[in-house]
This record gives structure tokens, sequence and C-alpha cells, in this order.
């Protein structure tokens, strides 16, 4: 019995062989040229929003560096800049650009700059549930006001005024926001503080933030809010645009900073992405949005430090990422991510070339 | 003393008195030719015993260690401020951090849970010992059981999409409508998850626990007792109140701080069910948050002094547990003694 049940495993071990065997000869083989040359293992962690697509990523140049060998552990873009800045993964990702503090502690940590890289942007849209109204514009001040709790009732003035032609219902609004720490939150609080005085010295800008308005609900993560949102009559609230697509969750018409009226899709955030104003280190917010383009939306970063890499590491880090930015915007929109305008990536891929510039 | 006379004579019916003498002298017999190997042995559970207090006392230290700065910060205002309003700094705290919200709304969620599970866990451990047919109290112990080995996540997935909005809302709605306009903490306006729906389902989640071990005391009623409540001319009934429930009382409320103990710590069904929201709402058709809720949603995207924030939240669940199991020892230990009082008499 035993020697017969041996038989199959050592064809089995034999044949794995002969496989390894085969691509480390390709391998060699193709060290001489650009591609399939690498071998490195990278550990990143952080944002949960990007994710998807960071795995697609990931996943896709296999085929290109099958030596290079990426784990990306979604755990959220807080513990992301942690370890980050621990030094216990090669890379971060984050929904948010590290703030000062969080700089000099990087600096001070590794002993050189960390390397901001924006990826790809999402949008922030607004789902309502109203019976009976098929479409909405809603302008920021408004919205902040409806997110404060000044405006309580869906037949208010202000809400009228915007929507000429619809009857609004009388009708107790009920606020839905996330109840967890998010990156999501963090780019609708910075678009209510850049269009609300109200906002901006009350609940200001986070992650999380107290949440004002008498009536509000809140739900973990963008399953939880859309819940929230379809079961409770007379909801408002915010969820990442991908999210509504996938889900036919109706949204609002966001007013932008020239008055036009703006239905997020991917093409009108990459519009909001394309006329803005970017520093030199790559830590923007997208504000004060004209044109076609959605004004709620943000970018999401990946972190990688100018020194410190071993050669092997850093080409692999290099490459991943510029065949991420050169190749992957069709993988991205097919997952509902805008991808960075020409001008940005230009911009980006400039970063890239600086990861391990210091040795 | 009473109290421990009241409970033995509970858990040994008088038949099994004679085997259990005889296991003893048995057991003593042993006892005699090895010492050394009894001694080794008495090391080793008083190791073990002594190691579930050692990990209790490194968890409560260390977390209390880690959520000093922030302790110091609030002062008393962590548990009697409702304001949560978490800073980012990585080395001081800078955000306002009061509890209080999450507090009430573990306390409030777990009453209600009580309030509803206590009397039908009772009820239906009634029926099973005393009342239902032999074939019909098997099954229906092992199903209500298997309940208990529910994931609480599925709970909070079927409250949430199913129970919740399909069965529970329109109960909110009528009694909002009947009751609400002169019960303050009735009223409307009414959020489809809020207080109510989280309590509700955390009802179930209890009813097990607190089932299984009134069941297991109830079964335990002398039959003795129960023929001699009978040979006077008791009902059913007359017996069941006057013979099973009496001996059984001490049993419920332990039971219950059990099921109490399991509320208090519940997570992802509560944070799933209970609104989200960080206020203290004036009615239970409202939504809020409770501390583990809290500490699970929030914990991923907390910046170091966020965490130490809610490490602090984590300690002030593990002091109200702890207070919580001293009542009910309490409450045991005086209704145990008031029980072995009556006996005597």
């Amino acid at each position: 019995m035993k020697p017969s049940r041996l038989i199959p495993l050592m064809i089995a071990l034999a044949l794995v062989a002969t496989a390894c065997g085969g691509s480390g000869t390709t391998t060699t083989a193709g060290s001489t040229g650009t591609t399939g040359s690498m071998q490195a293992d990278l550990l990143g962690a952080g944002a949960s929003f990007p994710a998807p697509i960071y795995q697609e990523w990931i996943g896709a140049y296999q085929s290109v560096e099958p030596g290079v060998s990426i784990n990306y552990q979604s755990i959220g873009s807080g513990g992301g800049v942690e370890q980050f800045i621990g030094q216990q993964t090669d890379f971060g990702a984050s929904d948010a650009f590290l703030k000062d503090d969080e700089i000099a502690a990087a600096q001070a940590a590794r002993g050189c700059d960390p390397i901001h890289i924006p990826t790809v942007f999402g949008a922030v849209s607004i789902a309502y549930n109203v019976e009976g109204l098929d479409s909405l514009t809603l302008s920021g001040p408004v919205l902040a006001d409806i997110f404060v709790g000044t405006i309580t009732n869906w037949n208010d003035p202000a809400i009228a005024a915007l929507n000429s032609g619809v009857t609004m219902p009388d009708e107790d609004i009920v606020v839905a926001h996330r109840s967890d720490g998010s990156g999501t939150t963090s780019i609708f609080t910075t678009y209510l503080s850049s269009v609300s005085d109200a906002w901006k010295n009350g609940p200001g800008v986070g992650k999380e933030v107290e949440w004002p308005a008498p009536n509000s609900v809140g739900g973990e993560k963008n399953d939880g809010v859309t819940a929230q949102i379809q079961q409770n009559p007379g909801a408002v609230g915010y969820i990442e645009l991908s999210y509504a697509m996938e889900n036919n969750v109706p949204v609002a018409k966001m007013i932008n900073d020239d008055g036009n009226a703006i239905e997020p899709t991917l093409e009108s955030t990459a519009a909001a992405a394309d006329g803005i104003t970017i520093p030199d280190d790559l830590r923007f917010n997208i504000l004060n949005v004209g044109g076609e383009g959605y004004p709620i939306a943000g970018a999401t970063w990946l972190l990688a430090w100018s020194c410190g890499y071993d050669q092997a590491k850093a080409d692999a880090l290099k490459a991943w990422i510029t065949w991420d930015l050169q190749n992957g915007d069709d993988l991205a929109r097919e997952l509902l991510y805008s991808p960075l305008p020409d001008s940005l990536q230009e911009k980006a891929l400039a970063k890239v070339d600086l990861i391990n510039s210091e040795g | 003393m009473t109290s421990s006379e009241g409970s033995r004579a509970l858990r040994d019916p008088p038949r099994a008195k004679g085997s259990g003498v005889a296991a003893a002298d048995s057991l003593s017999g042993r006892r005699r030719g090895r010492l050394s190997a009894d001694a080794t042995f008495r090391l080793i559970l008083g190791l073990a015993g002594a190691s579930v207090l050692l990990i209790l006392a490194t968890m409560l230290i260390s977390t209390t260690i880690q959520a000093w700065p922030v302790f110091r910060h609030e002062g008393w205002s962590f548990i009697t401020s409702s304001v949560w309003d978490p800073g980012t700094s990585r080395t001081e705290v800078t955000g306002q951090y009061g509890a209080l919200a999450f507090i009430v709304g573990t306390l409030v969620t777990s009453l209600i849970a009580l309030v509803i599970a206590v009397p039908l866990a009772v009820a239906v451990a009634l029926y099973i010992t005393q009342a239902a047919p032999r074939k019909v109290a098997g099954p229906l112990t092992y199903t209500i059981e298997m309940l208990a080995a529910v994931p609480s996540v599925v709970f909070g997935l079927w409250g949430l999409l199913f129970f919740v909005p399909k069965v529970l809302r329109p109960i909110m709605n009528l009694v909002e409508s009947t009751l609400g306009s002169f019960i303050p903490f009735l009223s409307g306006p009414i959020v489809t998850y809020n207080y109510f729906a989280a309590g509700v389902v955390l009802a179930f989640m209890v009813l097990p626990i607190i089932m299984a071990v009134t069941r297991e005391v109830m079964a335990n009623t002398p039959e003795t007792e129960i023929a001699a409540a009978y040979g006077l001319g008791a009902t059913r009934w007359e017996m069941m109140r006057h013979v099973v429930l009496p001996r059984a009382r001490p049993g419920i409320i332990g039971a219950t701080m059990l099921g109490l103990g399991r509320a208090l710590g519940e997570t992802i069904a509560v944070a799933m069910l209970i609104g989200g929201s960080q206020q203290i709402p004036s009615s239970l058709f409202r939504g809020g948050q409770s501390m583990a809720g809290i500490i699970a949603v929030t914990f991923q995207e907390a910046a170091p002094e966020n965490v130490k924030a809610l490490v602090g939240v984590g300690v002030l669940l593990f002091v109200i547990t702890v207070i919580v199991n001293m009542a009910a020892r309490l409450i045991v230990w005086m209704t145990g003694g008031y029980l072995a009082k009556e006996q005597n008499l």
C-alpha cells in the first residue's frame, strides 16, 4: 500500500522540480532584457478604500515580474501610517496625506523624507431616500446646513430654490454618516469646511467628527451607511461613488464653484482633479472645483521612503508603482476609480524616481 | 454558611448521596498512598489558577497605563461628558474624549435585552422542565442552545437586512403611535436602527445562556418536594410557583448576570444595529453607540491619541463588568441566604 501511494507523490515532486528549474532558466534568460528579472518581497499596508485596485494591480504585475511578490494588507489608513512610520512595512498607503507632525516623526524614525505618490481619485456622492424624488440638486452651503442641522425638513426654501419645478415633500431629514473612522469622512468634511463657516468652526475636518444634526444616524462602512439611508425615509448621507454606482443608489447633483450642477461620475471626478493647483510635495485636497468637475473628491496615496531600501527592493517598488501609474488606468476605471490626469501622472512618476534616491 | 447549605441541597439530589460517599471514601484511600503526586497535582492546579489572575492583572494594568494620558487629560469628564471629538496627534492628547454616550448605550441596550430575555428564558425553561412532553422538550432545548452557536456578526447582519427593517420597524411604529405621546422614552421620530433594535436582537443572543442555566437549575428540583406539593393538593401551576421557582431563584439571578455579562461585552451585532450616533438619545427609538461598538468601529482609522482613548473605554468596560459581576455574587449570596432561612422555618 505505502509504496504505491508514494509513487504519484514522487512524480508530482519531480514535476514541480522540473517546473522550478524551468522558471529558473527563463529568469536567467530574461535578466538580459528589461522584464522578468527582479527578485523581491515587498510588504505594504494601509488604506482600505484603494485596496481592491492595489490587489488588482499586484495580481496583474505578477505576469510582468513573477519574481516580485507584493503583499498589501488593507488595515486602514491610520494603521498604515503607523506601520509605515514604524518601519514595519516597505510602503504605506493612506487616504489622507501625512500631516506635518507625522512627517517629522517619519524623518526622525528613518532619517530621510517620506514620499507621497497619489494613485487614484475617489468621489464622495450624496445619496438620498425621499419617496417620489427622482432628481435632486444641492449646493455646498445647503448641504452643510443640512449636516449642521439648521435645515431639518426637505421642504426648506433653500432646497426648493435649487430644485425649481420639483415639489419637495414635508418630511424630516435624517442625516446618515459613517460611524467608523474613514477617509471618506475626511474628504467629505474637508469639502464642508471649505464651503461653510458654521461647519468649519463646528465639527471641522477629520476621519471622525461630531455630528451635530439632531436627527443623525451612523452606519459602519459604506454598506452600513447605505443601509441607514435605504431604511430611513427622508435620509441623506455620503458614500463612496463606486459604492453608489454598484448599488444603484440615487445620488444628488452638486453645484460646483462655477455654478454648474454636476452629477458624480468617473469623468466628472477626473475633471475635478484636472483643474486644481497641486503643491510640489503632492499633498493636496481637491477644493474649489469648477468647470465640469464634481466638487467632492479626494486622492489616495502610496507612501515610500527616499532612503534605506536595499537595491533589489527599491528597484522592484519603483518598477511596480511606475507600472501601476502607466498601465493601470483601465483596471482602475473597471473598478470605478478615477485614474490620475496626465499632468499629475507626470508629477507622480517624478516622485517615484525619488524612492531610495538618498541611498 | 447558610447559603452554602442551601446551594448544596440544590445540587445534590438525595438519591445521589450514597454513591457520593462511596466515591469520596475510595478517593481518600488512594490519597494516603501517594502524597507526593497529590502535592504536585495541587501545585499544578494552583499555578493554573494563579495564571488566570496574572493574565487579568496584566491586562488591567497595561491597558490602564496605556490609557493614562487620556484619563489624566479628561479627568472625570471621561465618564461624565458625552463630547467625543477625537484628535489626530501622535504624541499628545488634543481631542475631547467623553464616553458617557457609550456607557449609556451599553447599559441601556443590555437592560432592554434582559427585560425581554429573562422572562422568556424562565418561561421556556419552566415549559421544558415541567410541562413539555419529553418528545418536545429535547429538540426544543437543543434548538435554543444552538442559537448560542450563531456568530454574532450573523445576528447583526440578519438584524440589519431583515429583522429590524421588516419586522421590528412596523412594531416600533405601532408602539410610537400609541404610547409615544405620553411615554417620553418611546417617542418619535423613529430611526430604523436604534437602542431598541439593538436591545431586542441582543435579547435573542443572551436567551440561550440564560435559558440553559435556568433549565439546569429547575431540572434539579428535588422530586420529593414536587411530590409533596402535589400530595398537599397543589395544581401544576401552584407547584411551579411554590416549589420550582423559589428553588430556582438564585440560579435564575446567576443566569441573568451571566447573560448581562455577555450583553455588556457584545460588540459587532450591537455596533451594526444601535444606530452609530455619538449622541445620547432622548428616546429608545433613536440611535446611539455602545462602548464595545465605538472601539470596534473606530479603532482601525484611529490616530495614536484616539487609540489611547479607546483603550480607556476598554478599561471602563472592564471595570463595569467587574462591578456587575460583584453585584451578581452579592445578589445570589443574599437571595441564597434568604432561601435557606425560609427552609429552616
